[in-house]
């Protein structure tokens, strides 16, 4: 049969972010798949180097518009390691809270999102309506809907007074609720079983194997989930259940996620319940002894990486960031394989990607050649002189002129 | 000469171009609303369709250099007029429709395919990928949905004995009797209408999320909007049949009541599509073909034995 | 157990609800009491430490010594990140966080907002 390829991305309805995907068809069967990351890359690491660490929080939390509370905490938990700080307990309840009501809002989102997929609006407005009352609280506590900037270094900047408390705890109770009812709908809505079940197939040992992490591992019941394996923050003192699913596929990620909001709500009672008293924060010295450490959190999508290295002033000397959706990716060609076009917006949803988490790099490519490598910024500078010369276009002479009109003027 | 003026005022004004474009337009307002509020949404303010439409004429026109332009022109004209014409043969809310002889059944359902292959031929000739994917896909629609479609209003029109959908309106207006029991037909035509008019949870065709817009991707401006007027239009129409077949019932009201009747009859049934459209997640194809065959084309068979039974015991 | 429509329900006792969206430019938005909106200067109790300029993840805010222990501060509202960093960094607190949110602008130069150390007159705005 025919083959065509065709192109999702870096403009695509079904992607919220630009990447680029190309696949190659044979009627409405999918035969290959690749893709290409580098569309959302901006340079976060390297600018992490050239600010403070305080800069930095408000930098790291800009990783990412979902998940941003998770790399900030991960950052923060890497220099306070480093610095050697005892953190308040206090302060690490209210981290667990803003990372718990975070779990709530992304799976919302998820589900509202993988709703859209399959075309399935309704479920797409009624979850992201319900998400409101969890973005609200989240206003309440941290004083933005997103961006919560709740972390400093050896603490949280909020406190979370009784009456918010209140507030969050009317709020658990609405969500249960709804999120009871969607996973009524997920299990039993025909047409949704139709579109998940059996779809993006990814065994036990493929998850193992590809590495995946977070809720795409866990719906092929590998028990993974940082919060139980090295618990940080409060997790370790909290009675919870990591959801698993032995389905394999977009339904039992679905199922891993519904059940992973039910805990959610059980934590954050907890938490409200254990809130110990105290100071929300320690003092922090500004420059951050020579050191190295790495931070592990469990970020709504899965497992979240900084890898921190200080040097003794107040900018850190590298900061690398490994987001979930890096480790999720290699397996979406695995859960492709055999499936058919209309599979795919939901296979790639599935593993709830973040492009702009992911892109820590741009690899450029000779599209002719076939070469692959990385340029640094001279390369590129030559590199577009000599384009443009061969077009035609003179910078040196140009900039000549510009300057000399420039003085005319002057 | 004044037939052919009265003619021409028929087809271009009432109950014609004119009056199916605002009725469209209206009906599109009524769909969006009621699935906006079955969202829990505003939804949009009523002259939201016509504003869109407007938008749309005002617009250029892009041809892709690829296409064959002749095709991809003509296309959302005869998809305009098939809908248009078809709705001359339905009696709307007299007993006989504007132009009736026997035989305008077949007519009617034929007409009403052809937009559909006006979605495909554009899509095809406008070369690209995803439009040809949503054209093969909405072709591939058409053989699933049809025979379906078919069947149920072929049972209705067994029992009347005609195939005339005015001497059947008048039959069934005379024996209201025999009204139910075409009521699963009714069910199966419905669903078969949501496939024709690309509607979840058969949007396949035009699955945003997959292929951006189907067959439609490559359409703007003014040929766009003639597309979607002929959607409209064929929405109304669908409407109309389904009214004039199943629920003939007030047609011998005073035409100021008769009218009004239609336009809820028509209303109701724009509501229950709305309805269907909210409650489901959009299907595959493999899906939507394997439900036609296997659950709708059977039940439009046992419907079909049923009204032969009955037509054999009571009617003979 | 499947069954089809199964939100059917809900989605009919929605048409009779009202609808959840908000009327926003109609209606105005509040937002909560710490909300981390646009950012309040009190040049009296600036002694000119520069802690916000250097803690600004954005290079927002611009001190300026404008006299003898008189402070003026400049922000850019188009830089600003509202993270309120500035506000946790100021050692006399001289700045604090206002719920005003509207403050979208046409023009560049209405974002730069200065606050002019005139101690009898207060603070004020100046586009």
């Amino acid at each position: 049969m025919h083959k065509v390829i065709i192109p999702i991305g870096p403009q695509h309805p079904a992607l919220k972010e630009p990447e680029s995907f190309r696949v190659v068809l044979s009627g409405e069967k999918i035969l290959e798949f690749g893709y290409r990351l580098g569309y959302n890359h901006r340079g976060i690491e390297k600018a992490c180097e050239a600010r403070t660490y305080i800069q930095n929080i408000y930098l790291t939390e800009r990783i990412c518009g979902i998940c941003s509370h998770s790399h900030s905490s991960c950052f923060i938990q890497a220099v306070e390691e480093i610095a050697g700080l005892q953190v308040p307990r206090r302060a690490l309840y209210i981290r667990t809270i803003v990372a718990e009501l975070e779990r709530i809002h992304s799976h919302l989102l998820w589900l509202g999102v993988a709703g859209h997929e399959i075309g399935f609006d309704t479920l797409f407005m009624y979850s992201w309506r319900d998400r409101e009352v969890v973005m609200d609280l989240l206003a309440v506590i941290t004083g933005n809907r997103v961006n919560y900037g709740i972390n400093t270094v050896g603490g949280v900047r909020r406190d979370v007074t009784p009456e918010q408390a209140k507030e969050i705890l009317k709020g658990m109770d609405i969500l249960e609720d709804r999120t009871k009812y969607y996973a009524e709908i997920a299990t039993q809505e025909t047409t949704v079983i139709k579109r998940l079940s059996g779809v993006g197939i990814l065994s036990h040992d493929d998850a193992i194997r590809l590495g995946a992490v977070g809720p795409t591992a866990r719906a092929s019941d590998v028990r993974r989930d940082t919060r139980k394996d090295d618990p940080y923050a409060a997790y370790g003192e909290l009675d919870f259940k990591v959801i698993t699913d032995t389905h394999n596929d977009v339904y039992g990620r679905t199922i891993v996620r519904v059940g992973e909001l039910m805990e959610s709500y059980k934590m954050i009672r907890q938490l409200l319940k254990n809130l110990p008293d105290g100071p929300i924060t320690v003092k922090a010295p500004r420059r951050i002894p020579a050191g190295e450490a790495i931070g592990r959190y469990e970020a709504p999508r899965g497992e979240d990486v900084h890898y921190v290295k200080a040097n003794g002033t107040d900018k850190p000397e590298r900061v690398k960031v490994r987001a979930p959706t890096l480790a999720n990716i290699q397996a979406v060609s695995k859960m492709l394989e055999n499936r058919l076009l209309a599979d795919l917006p939901i296979i790639i949803a599935a593993i709830d990607p973040c492009f702009s988490c992911t892109d820590r790099l741009t690899a450029i490519k000779d599209v002719e050649g076939g070469a692959q490598g990385t340029m640094e910024w001279e390369d590129l500078h030559t590199y577009s002189i000599r384009w443009y010369r061969d077009r035609g276009i003179e910078f040196g002479a140009a900039n000549k002129k510009l300057s000399a009109m420039m003085e005319g003027k002057k | 000469m004044a037939h052919l003026a009265l003619s021409l005022f028929y087809i271009l004004v009432f109950p014609g171009l004119l009056f199916l474009s605002v009725f469209g337009l209206a009906a599109e307002y009524v769909d969006r609303k009621l699935y906006a509020r079955m969202q829990n949404r505003m939804g949009p303010p009523w002259f939201q369709p016509l504003a869109d439409l407007l938008k749309l004429f005002g617009k250029e026109d892009v041809v892709p250099e690829e296409s064959n332009p002749q095709i991809f022109r003509l296309m959302p004209v005869i998809a305009l007029t098939a809908a248009v014409s078809a709705f001359f043969y339905i009696p709307l809310w007299d007993k006989n429709a504007l132009f009736a002889f026997n035989g305008d059944l077949i007519v009617v359902l034929y007409l009403l395919t052809i937009p559909t292959l006006t979605f495909f031929l554009g899509g095809w000739y406008s070369t690209s990928l995803y439009a040809k994917i949503g054209s093969v896909r909405s072709v591939t629609q058409l053989f699933a949905y049809e025979i379906p479609l078919f069947m149920s209003i072929l049972s209705t029109a067994l029992l009347a004995n005609t195939w005339s959908l005015s001497e059947m309106t008048a039959f069934y207006g005379k024996n209201p009797v025999y009204i139910p029991v075409n009521i699963v037909s009714f069910f199966i035509a419905l669903i078969a209408l949501l496939g024709k008019l690309e509607k979840v949870p058969f949007d396949i065709p035009e699955a945003e999320t997959e292929i951006v817009a189907g067959t439609f991707t490559e359409y703007s401006g003014r040929l766009l909007g003639f597309f979607r007027l002929a959607i409209d239009i064929e929405a109304v129409v669908g409407a109309s049949l389904l009214a004039a077949v199943y629920l003939p019932f007030g047609l011998s009201l005073p035409p100021a009541f008769g009218f009004l009747f239609y336009v809820v009859k028509v209303l109701f049934m724009i509501g229950l599509l709305a309805l269907l459209r909210s409650v489901f997640a959009r299907l595959r194809i493999d899906q939507m073909v394997n439900f036609c065959w296997r659950y709708l084309a059977p039940v439009a068979f046992l419907q079909l034995l049923v009204t032969l039974a009955v037509k054999g015991v009571f009617l003979r | 157990m499947i069954r089809p429509g199964k939100m059917i329900q809900q989605v009919l006792s929605s048409i009779f609800k009202k609808p959840a969206t908000t009327r926003y430019p109609y209606v105005k938005a509040s937002m909560p009491g710490h909300f981390r909106g646009k950012i309040k200067f009190n040049p009296e109790k600036c002694i000119g430490c520069m802690m916000c300029m250097r803690d600004c993840p954005s290079k927002a805010i611009t001190i300026k010594k404008v006299g003898d222990k008189k402070f003026e501060a400049e922000f850019d509202l188009g830089r600003c990140i509202y993270c309120a960093q500035c506000v946790d960094s100021c050692l006399k607190k001289a700045l604090e966080y206002t719920n005003e949110f509207e403050l979208a602008s046409l023009d560049r130069k209405k974002l730069k907002v200065t606050f002019h150390a005139e101690p009898d007159k207060g603070p004020e705005t100046k586009a």
